[in-house]
């Protein structure tokens, strides 16, 4: 390829100012003075004093802080173990009914996931009298049971792709299988753990439409605030809300960028080292 | 208390780890599934829950199924929905194809920073980003009116436009759908056109092909994996959205997850809203079966490069 490939190049531009000029609109919107989202008038910042003074939205975002890290965290525990079942025990009864459990979430819509869990649970009420009052519970519940089988996903591919050699040279250094487990497996896969616990912290943040099912009165998350607000249509205080959500999740994830580089510099420059000395 | 722990070091660790997330599973996604398409054959019925089998109703009631067939509610929700997801999909691969090929052809450096610039508009709110499109598509916003004036210029007096009505229209479903549902496409195809070896792309250029020849000759067939992947990552969702269409979509014209989420909220008829979801689960099987033989090709295929 001596060319240069200008096509894919325009085509590139193109791509990526339509997955950005929207974005960029919505947050240079979002220091307009005029009541109406879609006229300039002005630069202020009025819409952010509005924003930081509302107390519904500290509440909505610390319900969905407080569910989401509870629902990753549980998430993460039975998606590992789902995903330790799916890579290394083969044989067992009932596998071919599990790994269907553990793939069929992935692609079921979030319509059908949200109306099946919630006459789950109003049957359930009805019967047992439990749960009494949908909300927290229930989110967390429904969340816990959609992100873990992203999570193990995640293992799984992790597990396939590891070296069992090491497993197997603890195995024949008298452990027993779950201290290899414990001692060996676990570290080697606590990298897919973090980014399976990260996904499914952001899936859980993030959701609307099984959250908009399986709430009750009074258990309002950020994005079924953002959801009630924005289906009367565009106000300023979304666009300020929405700015300053791009602008944590860039700061995230420009560090971790760095963070992993810098690590990355460090591994090489170890082993450059290593060679070095024992060459 | 000694029995439980040697039951523990045996087998029992491993009965835990199989059991717990099985018997969460089965709790929360295979009952609450089993009881979806259960209803979708009971009878409506004015109780609280609304729903029963037997009594004077028959016990097995199919006739929501008949339904489907039959009012235009439905047939039009399925084909909207289907056609919407169709289209947002084709267009997703006519941009997302050249893209993810861009992606490999960029230096390393380049490609890391690319490469996280579509990756980064998953971490913002899904919400949010249809959000945006509404405050452009809107009658007053810069954006309208530039296309507006784009249009004007274009066309004759006679068809000049104050604004284009853009909002609350399919186009609208779908543009918003390309938007937010493109980087599940490029992904799976940067990953699958990363792997291809670029050495038969030489020898097909060393024998003569011209690069779109070699395009057409070498790089697609071998893309197809990635080009269903991604296709499927984009119409399975795209098929059953809900927010979309609820925030920029033609109300007169709803789409499936609409209709479901209507029959059960509003019209509180439980079976119904239940035959249309196993409708649409029924829809889905069969692209989804084309995406697992792939994949599972994929993988083995994956399995073999590695030494």
């Amino acid at each position: 390829m001596t060319r240069r490939p200008v096509f894919l190049i325009t085509v590139m531009c193109f791509g990526f100012a339509f997955f950005y000029i929207p974005i960029l609109s919505m947050i240079v919107y979002s220091f307009n003075e005029s009541r109406l989202a879609t006229v300039w008038g002005g630069f202020s910042t009025k819409w952010y004093v509005s924003l930081f003074s509302n107390r519904q939205v500290g509440a909505a975002l610390w319900l969905s802080l407080k569910i989401a890290l509870v629902s990753a965290s549980i998430a993460t525990i039975l998606g590992a173990m789902a995903g330790i079942t799916l890579a290394r025990f083969r044989k067992f009864r009932g596998r071919t009914l599990f790994s269907g459990m553990v793939t069929a979430p992935l692609i079921m819509p979030e319509v059908i996931t949200g109306i099946s869990l919630l006459i789950f649970f109003t049957l359930l009420a009805n019967w047992i009298g439990w749960p009494g009052q949908r909300g927290f519970t229930t989110i967390t519940l429904a969340h816990i049971t959609f992100s873990m089988v992203f999570v193990t996903t995640v293992v799984h591919s992790r597990m396939t792709q590891m070296d069992r050699s090491i497993e197997e040279a603890a195995m024949d250094l008298g452990s027993r299988p779950w201290q290899v487990l414990r001692d060996v497996t676990l570290p080697v896969i606590s990298p897919a753990l973090l980014s399976g616990w990260l996904l499914a912290f952001t899936i859980s943040l993030d959701d609307v439409v099984i959250s908009s099912f399986v709430t009750g009165p009074g258990a309002t998350t950020l994005p079924l605030l953002i959801w009630s607000k924005v289906k009367l249509g565009v106000t300023p205080d979304i666009n300020a809300l929405a700015t300053l959500i791009v602008a944590l999740v860039g700061i995230c994830v420009i560090l971790a960028g760095w963070l992993m580089s810098r690590a990355e510099r460090r591994r090489l420059a170890e082993q450059r080292l290593a060679y070095r000395t024992n060459g | 208390m000694k029995a439980l722990a040697s039951w523990f070091h045996r087998r029992g660790w491993r009965e835990l780890i199989i059991g717990i997330p099985y018997l969460w599973l089965t709790l929360f996604f295979l009952i609450p599934f089993l009881i979806v398409v259960a209803m979708s054959v009971a009878t409506r019925t004015p109780t609280a829950p609304p729903f029963g089998y037997g009594g004077e109703n028959p016990i097995l009631n199919f006739e929501g199924y008949g339904r489907l067939f039959t009012e235009t509610l439905y047939i039009r929700a399925f084909v909207t929905s289907l056609m919407n997801a169709a289209i947002a999909t084709l267009f997703c691969l006519a941009l997302g194809y050249p893209m993810a090929l861009g992606l490999t052809r960029v230096s390393k450096s380049w490609r890391n920073i690319l490469l996280m610039l579509v990756i980064l508009p998953f971490w913002t709110s899904f919400l949010l980003r249809v959000y945006a499109w509404m405050g452009l598509m809107g009658r007053n916003s810069w954006f309208n009116s530039m296309l507006t004036d784009a249009w004007n210029f274009v066309v004759p007096q006679a068809y000049t436009l104050n604004s284009i009505p853009m909002m609350n229209t399919n186009f609208a479903v779908i543009l918003v759908m390309v938007y937010t549902y493109l980087p599940f496409m490029i992904l799976p195809l940067y990953a699958n056109l990363e792997r291809l070896d670029p050495v038969l792309d030489e020898a097909a250029m060393d024998l003569g092909s011209r690069p779109f020849q070699v395009f057409r000759d070498v790089t697609l067939p071998q893309s197809i994996p990635g080009i269903i992947a991604g296709g499927m990552l984009v119409f399975i969702p795209a098929a059953g959205e809900l927010v979309i269409p609820s925030l920029v979509g033609n109300p007169s014209s709803p789409m499936i997850g609409r209709i479901i989420s209507d029959e059960f909220a509003q019209v509180r008829d439980w079976p119904m809203a239940s035959t249309v979801a196993v409708a649409l689960l029924i829809l889905m099987v069969g692209p989804t079966m084309l995406y697992a033989r792939y994949q599972q090709k994929a993988e083995s295929a994956g399995a073999e490069d590695k030494p």
